[in-house]
């Protein structure tokens, strides 16, 4: 019989954290700096039942989307019209490039002075920082359509709109969701330096969280909410990006 | 040096002194130069010559992809100026699209015609589908098929908006010789029974031969037509019958002489 393919990770994984909570026990490192992984999961079920850590990973993931959203709206148009005009391409298109060279974190500053410790200041720096890493990507994609397809369809009466919506930007489509993927992994790293570095007073998040963790000494809540961190950022990519980047795979014959 | 212009009025697709320029590396290079054609209605006309020569130009032209620099085309007396479902392109790769199946890609141009309800689009879609022996591959994405069932698949997309003029782009020519036989089978007999006005550009003389009522040999630098020859043989026409050799080497032995004379008029 064949081992399934997800027992060797677990097995792994189960023997590394066994390692871990061995050599905490045995009174070789203080377990105030390096927590055992039972104290990491005695925070984590106690602030599963306050509360706490739900309402954090809800005001995180609604600044996270709202923003993801807005930045995806805002970005795939102007990205878009990169594509069409050179103009755009030459003014929005180099501005979008180096702007996506700047790490996201140094919106934090310009967001506080701009809109105080609020929701509004959150949400321009994920905004922020997914824009123009989606800019960049649409407007490549769709710069690298093959002009074959494009002639095709042009002898067959599609023009304009037609164009765009039906030929366009379905080939494009690949390299928009590559893009969408890196604008939310942008988003995503700048959101947790806002909410780490700033106290936003209209909800904590799950980087308000750490940061709690971190003032009141208590590493089984930072390394805790730091996994939560990592467990939310695999759940989006595993079943909602990976997902529909193999679907466009594998419909158009590019993955078996 | 073109073909004697009979002014018959029943002449379709009329190509009148084309002259077509291309800014290339060194400088402005005359890609076909003064070409005058008449294609009749229900005419299978061959392009044939070897690169360089301007066929694919000509083609593109024919599509309204490109535009005349001097001179004129006319489909029923109307002026080509840009891309229309009346002249329908097959392409040397099938440019069938990766994200539609193969009946969504047949339906594509369909769909773009008005006056038609969905149910009479998509009969039609299977209808020509059938046409080519792939009504059983409707689900299939492009690359699930084979490079023939593609170039078929394109055929029929080409064929099911039934434009006035299917132009095709050397079609076969990334097919396998099996594969490409079959497909001859296949067009002569779509071309016997539909009655289509077609015109074919191709660098293989013997395909233009078992294809073409007409063959046009274009010699290259710049594009010109030098010789048109009449093909009555019989169809539907086989690419191994002997008649059908000797008289492509006929052509090949005439593209040769031209080729060797010394060459007028290079920029």
């Amino acid at each position: 019989m064949k081992t399934p393919r997800a027992l060797v990770p677990i097995v792994i994984g189960l023997l590394l954290l066994g390692g871990w909570e061995w050599f905490v026990r045995s009174g070789r490192v203080d377990d105030v700096l390096v927590p055992a992984p039972t104290q990491i999961g005695e925070w984590f079920w106690s602030a599963l039942r306050d509360g706490s850590l739900a309402s954090a990973t809800w005001v995180t993931m609604r600044r996270l989307m709202l923003g993801f959203i807005i930045g995806a709206a805002i970005g795939i148009p102007v990205g878009a019209l990169c594509a069409r005009s050179s103009l755009a391409r030459d003014t929005i298109g180099i501005m979008s490039l180096g702007l996506q060279t700047l790490p996201s974190v140094c919106w934090v500053p310009v967001a506080i002075i701009a809109f105080g410790q609020n929701e509004a200041a959150v949400l321009f720096v994920v905004v922020m920082g997914t824009v123009w890493a989606v800019v960049i990507a649409v407007q490549e994609s769709v710069l690298s359509v093959q002009p074959l397809y494009l002639r095709a369809a042009m002898t067959m009466g599609s023009r304009g709109w037609h164009l765009w919506l039906r030929v366009i930007f379905p080939a494009a489509l690949p390299g928009v969701v590559s893009g969408l993927k890196q604008g939310w992994a942008f988003a995503w790293r700048s959101l947790m330096a806002a909410e780490i570095f700033v106290v936003i007073l209209s909800g904590f998040g799950l980087g308000s969280l750490l940061h709690a963790g971190r003032e009141l000494l208590r590493m089984d809540q930072v390394v805790g909410v730091m996994l939560v961190v990592v467990g939310v950022g695999l759940l989006a990519d595993l079943i909602f990006f990976s997902p529909i980047e193999r679907w466009l795979r594998r419909s158009r014959g590019l993955e078996r | 040096m073109s073909a004697p212009l009979s002014n018959e009025p029943n002449s379709q697709l009329t190509l009148r002194n084309v002259t077509k320029r291309f800014n290339g590396r060194a400088g402005l290079v005359t890609a076909v130069e003064d070409i005058s054609l008449q294609v009749k209605e229900g005419e299978f006309l061959v392009l044939v010559g070897p690169s360089g020569c301007g066929k694919s130009t000509l083609l593109s032209l024919l599509a309204g992809l490109e535009q005349v620099d001097e001179g004129s085309i006319k489909l029923d007396g109307a002026d080509v100026v840009e891309p229309g479902r009346d002249r329908l392109v097959m392409f040397q790769q099938d440019a069938l699209f990766p994200w539609l199946d193969a009946l969504e890609n047949v339906l594509f141009g369909l769909r773009l015609k008005p006056g038609l309800t969905d149910a009479e689009r998509t009969e039609a879609a299977r209808y020509y589908l059938d046409l080519v022996g792939l009504a059983d591959k409707e689900k299939a994405h492009p690359h699930e098929l084979s490079g023939g069932m593609r170039q078929r698949v394109a055929l029929a997309r080409s064929l099911a908006p039934n434009p006035r003029v299917l132009l095709m782009d050397e079609p076969f020519s990334a097919l396998d010789a099996l594969t490409r036989d079959q497909l001859y089978g296949d067009i002569q007999k779509i071309f016997t029974q539909r009655k289509k006005t077609i015109v074919l550009v191709t660098h293989n003389i013997r395909e233009a031969v078992c294809l073409g009522d007409r063959v046009v040999l274009l010699s290259p630098n710049p594009g010109r037509i030098r010789q048109v020859f009449n093909i009555d043989l019989p169809r539907p026409r086989r690419i191994n019958d002997p008649a059908l050799a000797t008289l492509a080497a006929d052509i090949t032995t005439a593209l040769s002489a031209h080729l060797a004379e010394p060459k007028e008029g290079l920029v």
